[in-house]
């Protein structure tokens, strides 16, 4: 019974995603015709022709009727062509394939890193609330927290790699590597498992190390204060007493019903940092120089390529609509009484 | 009472403040038999739920105890709080005032019951912890087909139906409930009492059941206690002390209650005392009616009857201790005053 709620649920869920992108995709369309200026003037740079302006609009159908333009546009993108853009010509499912998986490699591992950083933590702490633990724990979390990003990665940089030697401090790889590797994936840590080229393995972790530890960290300190909060809040709840008063051992309190618990609002906030980091890290990006799509975002911004402005703002928006069905999956998954 | 299973002796249980403890249980002595139905009753605030808490050694942080709870000759004050949570669920069992949330939302209502037996009897096969916990379930009108839920698909009164089974399936010898039907509506709480007041008949398991509801005191207790500001005022056989209350508080307790003779509703002027800075002397003498000059003055002595009762009240003497002088009226102005502060 309960597990044909959970499947009308998820079908319900994935339904909804069709007028949510639909509704996604509009308003991206909408935003950046909307927007003031010229952009072919823009991105050829001021002083050109009217007559090379009106050519280049003709060629990209800048020309045509904006309903027509948005069929077009809705039209290609449900075949998957995102298009090319206008300043260096560059398909924009290139940039998504490239940039992407630079931004997928440096996201996952440094969601890795938050989580197990954040979350034992913030358990610990919020466990042993008031003892020195939890007090060396809160100021880890508020210090990490609140410190800049890029000025972590600097100092990171500093450390690490200017004074002790021991780790690249820009580049997802080195050109050697970089030159040599196979591409299959796109994704330089998978691409040399793949080959079982582990000399490439070791210099794409080495490089790996410093920016996901750095963007990690800055995401672990949000988990940290969320998880310690939480469970001290529900080691109040009133079905931790009932535990206890049917002598169930405290690990077993503390672990299944307390900690369990707890972790059901934090899947939320991960999966909204998730989908942000996905979004590219672009202070993180900028520091270490890797190549990801916040990085690549900025670039084509300055241009004011809009083309390619629009191909990766649609990017943003489906992996932000997938995220957000993932958590609602996991919640509805975990609490029964989500599927209602 | 020598065939009392659990003997409280002088229990007192401070919670610590920030300045002078509060003493929410003052030196409380109780008895309780096999399979006796005891009624424990009081204004809010008397102590009544840290009396049932502290028989099983749940208090909360910051609280201590000390004097003695005598089970099966161990004294669960002194004994490891490893020992005693051994002891909680298969001899000793608490139900709730609030069943909406002591279940655990994210366990299913088989995972309470697998989680409860599997710590108590880590023998138990799976058919057979099915078995027992459908049974048990059974008895308090849950059917096997709602095992499988979680418990937000339940209602109030079945949750507290559940929560009823969860701490008998281990057959514990003793349970504590504490105001298991305040929050629940009439027809529901005629029901949870109905099955609370058969415990003895079908799992020889005694009851201490904590309320303000007298009239379920009067139908389902064998004997009660009458609690006021952390101390026992009356405690005896149900039925003596509702045909002839000895201490002026449970008279007027007992007056205080609604049937259909009530002509115009009765109250105790004032509430019960600030527990961390108590009245001296009797600590109900600023609202009793009966209050003599000794009241303010001495603390009561404990009187026992014949006919098994026991009183904490200076209107049942010793008269040998009353100082001379001590049974003239208490003044009205002091009462005044008292009941200011």
């Amino acid at each position: 019974m309960a597990g044909t709620s959970l499947r009308t649920y998820l079908i319900t869920r994935l339904a909804l995603v069709v007028p949510m992108v639909f509704i996604l995709l509009t308003l991206v369309f909408l935003l950046l015709r909307v927007a003031p200026g010229n952009p072919i003037q823009a991105a050829l740079g001021g002083h050109v022709p009217a007559a090379y302006v009106h050519q280049i609009e003709h060629r990209l159908g800048f020309d045509k009727p904006l309903i027509t333009q948005y069929g077009e546009y809705l039209w290609n993108i449900l075949r998957g062509n995102f298009g090319t853009t206008i300043t260096d010509n560059r398909p924009l499912s290139q940039i998504i394939e490239q940039n992407g998986a630079a931004t997928l490699e440096l996201t996952f591992f440094a969601m890795l890193i938050a989580i197990v950083v954040g979350v034992l933590i913030g358990l610990v702490a919020g466990r042993y609330r008031d003892t020195p633990l939890d007090i060396f724990g809160r100021l880890f979390g508020i210090f990490i927290y609140a410190t800049p990003v890029f000025f972590l990665g600097l100092m990171a940089q500093l450390v690490f790699g200017v004074w002790l030697g021991w780790l690249p401090t820009s580049d997802q790889a080195s050109p050697i590597t970089q030159a040599l590797l196979q591409t299959h994936t796109n994704i330089f840590f998978v691409d040399a498992i793949w080959d079982g080229n582990w000399g490439a393995l070791w210099d794409i972790t080495k490089h790996l190390i410093l920016p996901a530890t750095t963007l990690g960290l800055v995401t672990a300190g949000v988990f940290i204060r969320l998880v310690r909060v939480n469970v001290i809040r529900t080691m109040r709840d009133d079905y931790i007493e009932a535990a206890r008063a049917r002598g169930i051992a405290e690990h077993r309190v503390v672990f299944a019903h307390a900690f369990k618990n707890a972790l059901v609002p934090v899947i939320t906030i991960v999966g909204l940092n998730l989908a942000i980091l996905l979004g590219g890290a672009v202070l993180t990006e900028t520091t270490f120089n890797w190549p990801g799509i916040g990085h690549e975002l900025v670039v084509y911004l300055e241009n004011r390529d809009y083309t390619a402005v629009q191909g990766i703002i649609i990017v943003f928006a489906l992996v932000v609509v997938a995220v957000s069905v993932l958590v609602d999956f996991l919640n509805a998954y975990v609490d029964p009484r989500i599927r209602y | 009472m020598s065939d009392a299973i659990l003997q409280v002796k002088n229990l007192r249980v401070y919670y610590g403040t920030p300045g002078r403890p509060v003493r929410a249980v003052d030196g409380v002595s109780l008895d309780i038999g096999e399979s006796e139905v005891v009624g424990l009753v009081g204004e809010s605030g008397c102590g009544k739920s840290t009396l049932g808490r502290g028989i099983l050694g749940l208090l909360p942080d910051g609280a201590r105890a000390d004097g003695e709870v005598l089970y099966d000759g161990q004294n669960l004050v002194a004994m490891s709080q490893k020992s005693v949570r051994r002891m909680r669920g298969p001899e000793l069992g608490l139900i709730f005032q609030e069943p909406m949330t002591r279940l655990n939302p994210l366990l299913r209502i088989e995972g309470h019951f697998r989680e409860t037996l599997e710590q108590h009897e880590p023998n138990l096969t799976d058919a057979e912890v099915r078995r027992r916990s459908l049974e048990t379930l059974g008895r308090m009108g849950i059917p096997p087909t709602r095992f499988r839920q979680y418990p937000h698909e339940f209602s109030g009164g079945m949750r507290q139906r559940i929560m009823i089974a969860l701490a008998l399936v281990l057959r514990p010898k003793l349970l504590v409930a504490d105001e298991p039907t305040t929050s629940l509506d009439v027809i529901v709480e005629g029901q949870i009492l109905a099955l609370l007041a058969d415990l003895k008949n079908n799992f020889g398991t005694a009851l201490l059941l904590i309320t303000h509801n007298l009239g379920i005191v009067a139908e389902s207790c064998d004997r009660m206690a009458v609690m006021y500001a952390g101390r026992i005022a009356e405690e005896g056989p149900v039925r003596e002390i509702f045909a002839e209350p000895a201490h002026p508080y449970t008279r007027e307790l007992l007056r205080s209650t609604i049937s259909l003779d009530t002509t115009e509703l009765h109250s105790i002027p004032g509430a019960p005392p600030n527990l961390i800075d108590p009245p001296p002397g009797c600590r109900f003498h600023p609202r009793c009616p009966n209050a003599m000059t000794v009241c303010a003055q001495l603390e009561p002595i404990e009187q026992r009857f014949e006919d098994g009762r026991r009183v904490l009240c200076w209107l049942h003497g010793p008269n040998d201790r009353i100082p001379a002088g001590g049974g003239a009226p208490l003044e009205r102005e002091l009462l005044g005053v008292a009941d200011e502060a």
